[in-house]
């Protein structure tokens, strides 16, 4: 991951070519080491989210029906009923728009507009924060009204779920710091600007994730 | 590798007036002798050589562990080991052996020869390359270190929930499996992106998909498999980690939770696990039976399509291994039908080794002799898989030694075999010299009787009955000959392995006084051996214009006017000279940084939570480091950094030019080109 930020050298003016970065790189595929890499690193992701949804859909309802079968103890109908489905929907909302900020990052820095590039990223970064502080909210109060990490086999599939999404999440808005640390430090330019696109990447594919889950976990009944 | 002082510019395009001064606050190392440059290189050969070197230390610990469950199982009512370090020794055995000799010693022959069969200078991620290694290392030391810390897993290799909870095994061994596998994980995971993405993208001019070596694509299938394998593993070893460590209730049965989801995770990645271990193997053998049968692998497309069809059928067998665990009449046929068609294209396999061998000339070296022994022993196992899938038949066997019989043909007379092949054939090509073929066949024959005659009766016991896992038996039950045989065999395996060392040892002496073996000393047919023994540092001077499948082959062979094949070259005409000096990546320090953070983090789960800060903040400042790393050739504006490669590829195509003006013998003529 960190090697998506290793800074290029930036001058690529004398070099004979012009600054379409893309003609740089003579790989079999067309697509740069990066890119590529960062396809790949993608498609294992779908398989470490897979399980972890699986897990949930088989351990979600299996509480409430033991309970009331009376093979175990505790409480039946905690599980769906801590849930603020307006207030888990809005910070949905804010976290898709995040996509959309992303794009116009990526778009900023393929025209080298660093401003609107660093703009965009901060944006990014920002609605990024409002969602994992909702999450950070979400999972509080439903602590606080009894749902802990141990209570059940649905609280401890949803907690995980969440939690490895809200991780992701966090490591994307890392990401997305450090490169606009790396713009303000005038490293990050239009001949580099495949870095935001693969930062970018990732965070697309962190937010469709999300609609898997918050389909899965909040909608589907 | 990448003296920034006083290495020649490779080309004049790069303008001095835009040199960048170093970034970071450390300069990347520059050395590259000395122990100490083992720890900071990034050249995939001296990677592969570290993950042999690796294998093979746990392979002999592995192998300890092997011969103390033989020792214990010689005679009835047996007392070496008591119940619970029997428990232990069986289940590390299983794990030093999956994870930390096979995938290894496979990941060594990977890494090495990758990027030499694709006319490639390094992989497409270097430093990443040499975190995977130092992340395997240090979670195989992990997971080890659990001997001195309260004991080692004791719940079997797929440690079955509930057996993995606290109750049923308090020591902290499970914790360091569960925690230990996915730093090896992660090592997998990062070197499946890195070889995928440099087969893809860092081939040489001519060398499409369909043109490259069987190793190549199988290695390819290999990684593929593991990119999507891992993750799966990786969720069930979290899940594990967080109900011993913070009492979440995934496979707590006593709150209502299914022990089947574990089974399910485990197997969707241990199934494919099984053709991670076996591919590379498959792949080395498909090299090395063509050179020594003197003719082109038989069926091509088909070797590599059904590799392809392995690599998408071994996910739809998992539970397989579970239809004793009651999943239903519908899965277990399902299971039982998918089985049986993963032989076909294994089979498909087989039978291209076979009319390969038809009418070559075959020349009986060691390696040969270990690759034929790879499709002898593998059929065996094969077939006796094959009965597996017979699931009322397989429901006998279940946890008998007829399993342990099996897994050990395929595995051992299959991965292994293939891997000793492996080490004969390129041994002159990693170090220069050959190993000797005496000794070699010695150390062949020792091993091919003392694996038969270890795990052949165990066929007979587990139809017999016997269990595995159980520590001992009672002397009525009839099962004492065939454990005594099957002892005796494991300690002639364990022979043949030190022949095996004795043979690196005085080969290696005797070869201060040899000649070196040459470039190209089997005649063999893939670009690696176009190259001098033993590698030159940057692989090739210039990068080889691929024509043909198996090109080396044709740049030495054609046929006259009668169609006859005859030899128009001598290798070491052709061959390149390795005087070259093209710019490589430089060493960094960070890969090894990041990765010993790693344990630490480990053990603090356990243990106190204290000793993830240090571990947390070697990760950390590591990554930092390794962003902000000065790039390795900032003398050079045009050629961008190591880290995303493409510098070095435009290094290499910068390189040719100016190579082919220097060697033209390097260079293919096209009269001299055969038909193919």
């Amino acid at each position: 991951m960190a090697d998506v930020l290793t800074p290029a050298v930036e001058d690529h003016a004398d070099h004979g070519h012009d600054d379409h970065h893309e003609e740089h790189l003579p790989t079999n595929t067309g697509l740069s080491h990066n890119k590529l890499g960062m396809w790949v690193f993608l498609g294992s992701e779908c398989l470490l989210f897979g399980g972890l949804i699986s897990t949930f859909l088989l351990l979600k309802g299996r509480h409430e029906g033991q309970v009331e079968e009376g093979l175990i103890e505790g409480e039946a109908a905690l599980a769906t009923e801590v849930f603020d489905i307006w207030f888990t929907s809005l910070s949905s909302f804010v976290l898709l728009m995040s996509s959309l900020t992303m794009v116009l990052a990526v778009s900023a820095a393929n025209r080298g507009d660093s401003v609107r590039t660093r703009l965009w990223l901060t944006t990014t970064a920002f609605l990024g924060s409002v969602f994992i502080a909702g999450q950070v909210y979400e999972f509080t109060s439903f602590v606080r009204e009894g749902l802990g990490y141990t209570t059940n086999q649905f609280s401890s599939a949803f907690y995980t779920l969440t939690g490895f999404h809200g991780i992701h999440v966090t490591l994307g808005i890392l990401m997305l710091v450090a490169l606009v640390m790396l713009s303000f430090s005038g490293r990050l330019n239009k001949g580099n600007a495949e870095t935001v696109e693969i930062v970018g990447l990732y965070w697309h594919f962190v937010d469709v994730v999300w609609i898997f889950v918050f389909t899965i976990v909040y909608l589907v009944p | 590798m990448a003296i920034t002082e006083d290495r020649p510019l490779a080309i004049g395009t790069g303008s001095a007036a835009t040199v960048t001064a170093p970034l970071g606050s450390f300069t990347r190392p520059s050395g590259n002798t000395g122990w100490k440059s083992w720890l900071t290189s990034v050249d995939h050969k001296r990677i592969g050589i570290m993950y042999g070197v690796g294998a093979m230390f746990f392979f002999l610990v592995g192998g300890i562990e092997a011969l103390l469950i033989r020792l214990q199982l010689s005679v009835p009512d047996n007392n070496v080991l008591s119940e619970n370090a029997y428990n232990q020794i069986f289940t590390m055995h299983g794990i030093t052996m999956v994870f930390l000799v096979v995938m290894p010693m496979a990941a060594a022959f990977a890494n090495y020869l990758l990027p030499l069969q694709i006319g490639a200078r390094d992989v497409a991620f270097p430093r990443l390359n040499a975190f995977s290694f130092w992340c395997w290392l240090f979670g195989a030391i992990f997971v080890n270190s659990a001997w001195f810390l309260g004991g080692g897993a004791d719940c079997g290799w797929f440690c079955y929930a509930p057996n993995s909870n606290p109750v049923f095994s308090p020591s902290n061994g499970v914790d360091f499996y569960a925690i230990g596998l996915q730093i090896t994980g992660i090592a997998s995971l990062v070197s499946a992106v890195n070889l995928i993405v440099t087969v893809l993208n860092l081939r040489a001019p001519g060398m499409t998909l369909m043109r490259m070596p069987v190793f190549t694509w199988m290695t390819l299938v290999t990684q593929v498999l593991l990119l999507f394998a891992i993750p799966v593993i990786t969720v069930a070893l979290f899940l594990l980690m967080f109900d011993r460590l913070f009492d979440s209730n995934f496979f707590n049965v006593d709150a209502g939770a299914d022990p089947l989801l574990w089974e399910h995770l485990f197997w969707i990645f241990g199934h494919p696990e099984v053709y991670i271990m076996i591919l590379p193997s498959f792949g080395i053998i498909s090299e090395t039976i063509p050179v020594f049968s003197r003719k082109p692998i038989f069926g091509y497309p088909f070797m590599v399509f059904s590799g392809i069809a392995i690599g998408f059928m071994g996910w739809g067998v998992w539970a397989h291994h579970m239809f004793a665990s009651g999943i239903g009449p519908i899965s277990v046929a399902a299971f039982s039908i998918s089985t049986m068609f993963i032989a076909v294209p294994t089979g498909v396999k087989i039978l291209n080794w076979l009319a390969t061998m038809w009418g070559g000339k075959l020349r009986f070296t060691v390696s040969m002799m270990f690759s034929i022994g790879l499709v002898s022993m593998f059929t065996i196992g094969g077939l006796s898989g094959v009965t597996h899938a017979v699931a009322p038949s397989d429901t006998q066997q279940t946890d008998t030694y007829y399993i342990v019989a099996h897994f050990h043909y395929v595995l051992f007379g299959g991965a292994l075999l293939g891997l000793f092949a492996g080490f004969y054939f390129w041994w002159p090509k990693m170090f220069g010299y050959f190993l000797s073929e005496k000794v070699g066949k010695i150390h062949f024959w020792l091993t091919l009787i003392g694996f038969n005659l270890t795990f052949g009766p165990m066929h007979i016991l587990g139809l017999q009955g016997m269990s595995r896992r159980i520590p001992t038996y009672s002397d009525w039950q009839g099962f004492n000959f065939w454990n005594m045989v099957s002892t005796i065999g494991a300690f002639l395996i364990a022979i043949s392995l030190l022949v095996f060392f004795f043979n690196i040892a005085a080969s290696r002496k005797a070869s201060k006084t040899m000649p070196n073996p040459g470039p190209d000393p089997w005649d063999a047919r893939s670009l690696e051996w176009s190259i001098p023994s033993p590698t030159p540092e940057h692989n090739f001077d210039t990068v080889p214009e691929v024509k043909d499948f198996d090109d080396w082959w044709h740049r030495k062979y054609g046929e006259n006017a009668d169609g006859e094949i005859v030899r128009i070259a001598n290798a070491e005409d052709i061959a390149q000279d390795g005087l070259g000096h093209p710019h490589l990546p430089a060493p960094s320090y960070w890969p090894i940084v990041l990765a010993a953070g790693l344990p630490f983090i480990g053990y603090g789960l356990i243990f106190s939570l204290w000793w993830c800060v240090p571990g947390a903040m070697m990760v950390i400042a590591a990554m930092f480091g390794w962003a902000l790393e000065p790039p390795d050739d900032f003398e050079l504006p045009d050629h961008g950094h190591d880290g995303d490669g493409d510098g070095d590829h435009a290094e290499l195509e910068a390189g040719e030019t100016a190579g082919e003006l220097a060697s033209g013998d390097a260079v293919e003529n096209p009269e001299e080109a055969p038909v193919g």
